[in-house]
């Protein structure tokens, strides 16, 4: 039996992004930034946006595959997808969507793309404002319970709570964005550095949550142009190949009223086996991880879960020197991220996975091999994505 | 007549008061009120809290918990579920204060507690309300707390949210 697997078939051509700004500061519809950000990308891949003829985005995405091939005069769609699910759940499996749609024979050169103009449309950190809650909401809404940071602090708190896990874990986090962030003019929060006294001195939200360990709001697109190993090859960049991804959901985390059986958890625990499984790496060969922060205590459980390591040693091992590039153990949202760069639903956290990749990151390693992506932690499903210099580990 | 929703092992009614008069309540009116899924799935639920009486689904089949309710049991797969009366009695399994108001409503009520509840006696599935009392007290994972029925009268639709506080 041939091995199912897309690892090393497909690879990540072209980038391309719009200025990010901060919610509401976009001169520009969302729509129109969607078709700029899959022009630059189109156009960094060297490859005519019209022979585009794949697209996949996620988080119920308002900027429509067939209007974006039709405004942009692409020949024909031979693949369109919306990965499920809210938040950034979905950045990786979106990229991953596509490179499977490429290696299956769908089509020939596929966009990830993202276009988010919080200023335009509604806020996530606002509540309902409607008379009755039904359904699921019934149990949550009533009690003050509405907004993301309230549904994953809960979450966090337990994991903390069964670990011994210290606030200054959170808190590494944060500063490690904030920190690449200022290496980054493209940042929102560029030349707005946090010391760990800001941080301690910062309004909670919702305990354990300060002010700096939620992601901010933006607008702004982003774009990922993914085609065969072949072809890219051939093109203007260094293939970023995709070694392996992963998609999914542990056992009944959507379960109503908090009742998800597992319930400490960033939803990884099923996922990162069989990430590492395809790509054919382990943690220990990760040289660089870019870790979707919608909350800081996310990406905690995110680094956990994938083997960075053990839940115990937590306090340990989050520290600012370990996220720090270019010499920290395991350098962390090396372009400041969600919660420091732009909250572009971590699609932007891929773009900078590719950057490690070519050697353009603002906050560039050396010798990047492995570059891993997880995406959107506490949200159902959530994805992952481990991106290689060659098609093999 | 028989009771239509028969206690779980060993439970007692639910015997706490309610939380006071109308207008007394832990989050200031104006919050969404809670309501069945549009096809009636935790009708029963929500009409028995009324009666300040606490119900859990509960498979007829394989007598399992699950909450919130569903079709279907997520153990055996039957579709013939009912509902089981339980004590009211629980243990704190998660909890979070909120500062920022997610609301209108609730700009002049920070902070305010939300607490993940088990109940033992139901199989530790788990509900969400708020904890009564200091609104900055020390909250503790594990400590017992009993379910207070916080009646909400003076709307056009009466409704009842299940609160909880510290027993022990």
């Amino acid at each position: 039996m041939t091995e199912r697997s897309i690892r090393g078939k497909t690879a990540i051509a072209g980038i391309g992004e719009t200025r990010y700004y901060k919610r509401g500061a976009a001169p520009d519809p969302e729509f129109k930034l969607t078709l700029e950000a899959i022009m630059l990308a189109a156009e960094d891949a060297g490859i005519d946006v019209r022979e585009i003829d794949g697209l996949a985005s996620f988080s119920n995405d308002r900027n429509d595959p067939p209007r974006i091939a039709s405004a942009l005069g692409m020949k024909h769609i031979g693949f369109s997808n919306m990965f499920w699910g809210g938040g950034g759940g979905g950045g990786s499996g979106a990229v991953a969507n596509a490179a499977a749609a490429v290696a299956a024979g769908y089509c020939d050169v596929a966009v990830a793309y993202r276009g988010l103009a919080q200023g335009q449309f509604g806020r996530f950190g606002q509540g309902p404002q409607m008379a009755a809650a039904p359904g699921g909401m019934a149990f949550t809404a009533p009690y003050g319970l509405m907004s993301p940071a309230q549904s994953f602090a809960m979450r966090v708190q337990r994991f903390m709570h069964d670990n011994g896990v210290e606030q200054d874990a959170l808190k590494a986090v944060a500063l490690a964005s904030y920190h690449h962030a200022q290496k980054n003019p493209r940042a929102v929060m560029h030349g707005r550095p946090l010391s760990a006294e800001d941080y301690d001195n910062s309004r909670w939200i919702v305990e354990p949550f300060h002010l700096f360990d939620c992601c901010q709001e933006n607008d702004g697109a982003a774009a990922i142009i993914i085609t065969s190993a072949e072809r890219a090859r051939d093109l203007k960049h260094k293939p970023a190949y995709i070694l392996g991804a992963a998609q999914g959901s542990d056992y009944r985390q959507a379960a109503t009223a908090h009742n998800a059986p597992d319930y400490g958890t960033s939803n990884f625990k099923t996922l990162a086996p069989r990430l590492y499984a395809m790509a054919g790496v382990g943690p220990e060969d990760v040289d660089v991880l870019q870790s979707y922060e919608n909350f800081t205590g996310g990406v905690m459980m995110s680094i956990v879960e994938h083997g960075f390591c053990k839940p115990e040693e937590t306090n340990d091992f989050f520290t600012i020197e370990n996220f720090s590039a270019p010499s920290g153990k395991l350098p962390l949202n090396t372009s400041g991220g969600n919660l420091a760069e732009c909250y572009m639903h971590g699609l932007e956290l891929i773009t900078e996975a590719v950057k490690q990749l070519r050697g353009t990151s603002p906050n560039q390693l050396e010798n990047v091999h492995v570059s891993m992506v997880t995406s959107g932690p506490m949200v159902q499903p959530v994805s992952n994505l481990i991106l290689c210099s060659e098609p093999h580990a | 007549m028989s009771d239509p929703y028969p206690a779980s092992g060993g439970a007692t009614a639910t015997a706490a008061p309610p939380s006071g008069a109308n207008g007394d309540y832990y989050l200031p009116v104006g919050l969404p009120m809670p309501a069945p899924s549009p096809e009636g799935l935790g009708a029963e639920f929500w009409d028995a809290v009324k009666r300040h009486e606490l119900l859990v689904q509960r498979c007829n089949a394989c007598q399992a918990f699950q909450w919130g309710p569903e079709y279907v049991c997520n153990e055996c797969h039957s579709f013939d579920l009912g509902y089981a009366r339980v004590s009211g009695r629980g243990r704190i399994f998660s909890w979070e204060r909120a500062w920022y108001p997610v609301h209108p409503a609730l700009k002049d009520a920070l902070p305010y507690i939300v607490v993940l509840v088990e109940l033992p006696d139901a199989g530790n599935v788990r509900m969400v309300g708020n904890l009564l009392g200091d609104r900055r007290q020390e909250v503790v994972i594990g400590a017992e707390v009993e379910a207070v029925f916080e009646d909400h009268n003076d709307g056009k639709v009466p409704y009842t949210l299940v609160q909880w506080r510290r027993t022990g």
